[in-house]
């Protein structure tokens, strides 16, 4: 098994551009199931065989789909994740990084206590391995089997996989769940997911500088998660008060520090790796 | 983007927030002309983006328009160091001249984003001109929140319960509420990142004004901002984190010898870690987005060789989709144009490895090819040393 995404998951993209139809293209030779496309103007059309929509309502009465992906840029990227949400997609993968913060907090606001699940913004996606890739990373690099990834960064998340596969390590999921202040999916809600899933078997968490996110993980396995429990945290180095990449990695005030967290997640019993070079090493020596 | 206290009490003007009478001055006769208009006593306020100004000699009282153009002469071309500049200090190059006020009592406001409550929240303390970090370590109750709903924004009652709660009493409380709400409608309106008075004050004759003022904005959100843009102090930034900038790199300046170029934020800093763990200090933090193209890959070089502390370039490169054929030949057309010297340790990964491993081999250059992360590292490391 694996967690929120599967073969039989019906995907819609949202921002049919150059980018959105390269990377639909990438996830359907994964094996992902696309059933059509929402970009406003271009509705009635086909490309590739992908039928276009000018609006998610008409693709959910025409296509029946279950998730969406977004790949509109900045400005409209708050809009589409609404939309998605209005048409009542179970899934919604944001990829769009540069999202303003008053944009997210909208977000936030509209999304809150309705039925669907953001992963993003600013984020690589997700994929279950074999199955289907809902996503920018590199399918190739994954190989089906028990571990969750889960992870703030997209290279690191690639990195973390790019270490455990050839150690014959496979994944159930690995989600990017993205470097903004605020995000859909978080890591607690990640790790409840792995934790109530039966064929994960190990989770390894990829945490940055920045918020609080980390500890709240902490104290969430330290209270519910009985499976052995890998992390990597970035930014050791990071000068404070600075922007780190990601929007949301920045130490304020002297808070969010990479040592304060690595201290939670030691506090919770979980093994931090002390390179990124280890991320693999450090989850192999728990199995 | 940070702006200047004089750009951020005009932003506030706008938007109805009380601001003392006065104006930015660059040289000490424009300082005496805006004194002579204001009448009476001035503060003379050095104009960095930058805290503590005060305590570092920035900020002076004059007595008459004569002596602000004195106070104005001896501010201006000054390198005013405070604990937030670092101890190279920053040249004052404007100065602002406000009228003074008669202060009865100093209030904080600050409006920020509380990452955990997914909103922005309005945060007022009694603990006036004090530094609002250490009130928040040391006595985190006399720091009062409100979060600012979508749609909605600030709440009367919200303000009401602020300020009756800093002990804000009689007619200033009309004064302190109908500012919160303005400061609100002003974080809203400009996708501020940071909005903070500090001190608010109440004035003896019980008007409630911003005495100082400090924004900084969401970068994300500047492309609707066009009249912020034109606020931007480039003088106020390290010139080759404006130079990358402009090329779409993410790039800060740090004291290492070890120029790093990676994609990716979190690998970016996971890589200066790791380099760090072999004993070496990164030189910047580089991250040149997913693409990685040629011309990135130039400027990126050409950034980072700035910084005449740099002795050798670390590459980590994980491509995924990315082939590494194109980049190294990428790599190798900027080296061999920008006739780099320092020696190049280069980690990649993605399609296409074992072509891009032979265009950087065949290349006749000070490329160096590392197996892994931490091997790439080490090599640094030692050809930085």
């Amino acid at each position: 098994m694996s967690i929120l995404l599967d073969e039989n998951t019906r995907i819609l993209v949202q921002g049919f551009g150059r980018a959105g139809a390269f990377h639909a293209q990438q996830c359907a030779e994964y094996g992902a199931k696309i059933v059509g496309a929402v970009h406003p103007g271009k509705g009635g059309s086909t490309q590739d065989g992908t039928p276009i929509f000018n609006t998610v309502r008409e693709a959910v009465d025409a296509v029946q789909p279950t998730a969406s992906i977004v790949f509109v840029p900045a400005a409209g990227a708050a809009d589409a994740v609404i939309e998605a949400a209005d048409g009542g997609l179970e899934l919604v993968v944001c990829i769009t990084e540069g999202i303003p913060t008053r944009d997210l907090v909208k977000i936030s606001f509209a999304l809150k206590g309705g039925k669907t699940r953001l992963i993003g913004p600013n984020c690589p996606g997700i994929i279950s391995p074999g199955k289907s890739k809902l996503g920018i990373m590199p399918g190739y690099i994954h190989k089906q089997g028990n571990v969750g990834v889960v992870s703030r960064s997209g290279t690191l998340t690639y990195e973390a996989v790019g270490q455990l596969t050839p150690l014959g390590i496979g994944q159930s999921t690995c989600i990017g769940i993205g470097g903004d202040p605020i995000i859909g999916t978080q890591f607690v809600d990640a790790l409840k997911l792995f934790n109530e899933d039966p064929d994960t078997h190990a989770i390894i968490m990829i945490g940055e500088i920045g918020g609080s996110a980390e500890e709240e993980a902490a104290a969430f396995i330290k209270e519910h998660v009985k499976k052995p429990v890998a992390a990597f945290i970035a930014g050791r180095t990071a000068p404070p008060g600075r922007r780190m990449g990601h929007a949301g990695a920045i130490i304020s005030g002297g808070k969010g520090t990479a040592a304060e967290k690595v201290a939670a997640l030691e506090d919770a019993g979980i093994a931090v790796a002390p390179t990124p070079a280890d991320m693999g090493s450090t989850l192999a020596s728990l199995l | 983007m940070k702006i200047h206290e004089y750009q951020a009490k005009g932003v506030l003007r706008q938007y109805k927030v009380p601001v003392p009478r006065g104006e930015v001055a660059f040289t000490a006769d424009e300082a005496r002309q805006i004194a002579e208009q204001l009448g009476g006593r001035v503060v003379v306020k050095a104009q960095i983006h930058a805290g503590g100004r005060g305590k570092g000699g920035g900020v002076k009282l004059a007595d008459n328009p004569d002596h602000a153009k004195e106070l104005a002469g001896q501010i201006l071309g000054m390198t005013l160091v405070t604990h937030q500049t670092g101890p190279e200090g920053r040249l004052v190059k404007r100065v602002l001249i406000e009228e003074t006020l008669p202060i009865e009592r100093e209030l904080y406001l600050g409006i920020v984003l509380d990452r955990k409550l997914e909103r922005p929240v309005l945060m007022a303390s009694s603990e006036g001109g004090m530094d609002i970090e250490e009130v928040a370590a040391k006595t985190p109750d006399l720091i009062l929140k409100e979060a600012i709903q979508p749609g909605i924004g600030l709440m009367p009652f919200q303000a009401r319960r602020l300020a009756f709660g800093i002990g804000v009493t009689g007619d200033a409380v009309k004064g302190v509420v109908d500012a919160m709400l303005a400061l609100a409608a002003a974080y809203e309106a400009t996708d501020a990142n940071l909005l903070e008075i500090n001190p608010f004050v109440i004035t003896t004759d019980g008007r409630a004004v911003a005495l100082d003022a400090k924004m900084d904005f969401d970068d994300n959100g500047l492309f609707r901002h066009p009249d912020l843009v034109e606020l931007r102090d480039l003088d106020e930034e390290d010139p080759l984190e404006t130079d990358a900038s402009n090329f779409s790199l993410n790039y800060i300046n740090l004291d290492g010898n070890i120029g790093c170029m990676v994609n990716g934020a979190g690998l970016a800093m996971a890589t200066m870690d790791i380099i760090q763990h072999a004993g070496g200090s990164p030189a910047n933090f580089l991250d040149v987005g997913g693409g990685a193209n040629a011309d990135q890959i130039k400027n990126g070089f050409r950034i980072i060789l700035s910084d005449p502390n740099v002795k050798a370039i670390m590459i980590n490169i994980f491509g995924g989709i990315l082939r590494v054929d194109v980049l190294a030949q990428g790599v190798v057309a900027a080296a061999k144009e920008l006739n780099i010297k320092v020696p190049i340790v280069l980690r990649l990964e993605g399609t296409k490895v074992a072509e891009g491993k032979k265009i950087l081999e065949d290349s006749g250059m000070n490329f160096t090819i590392a197996a892994n992360m931490k091997e790439a590292a080490q090599k640094a490391v030692a050809a930085a040393s």
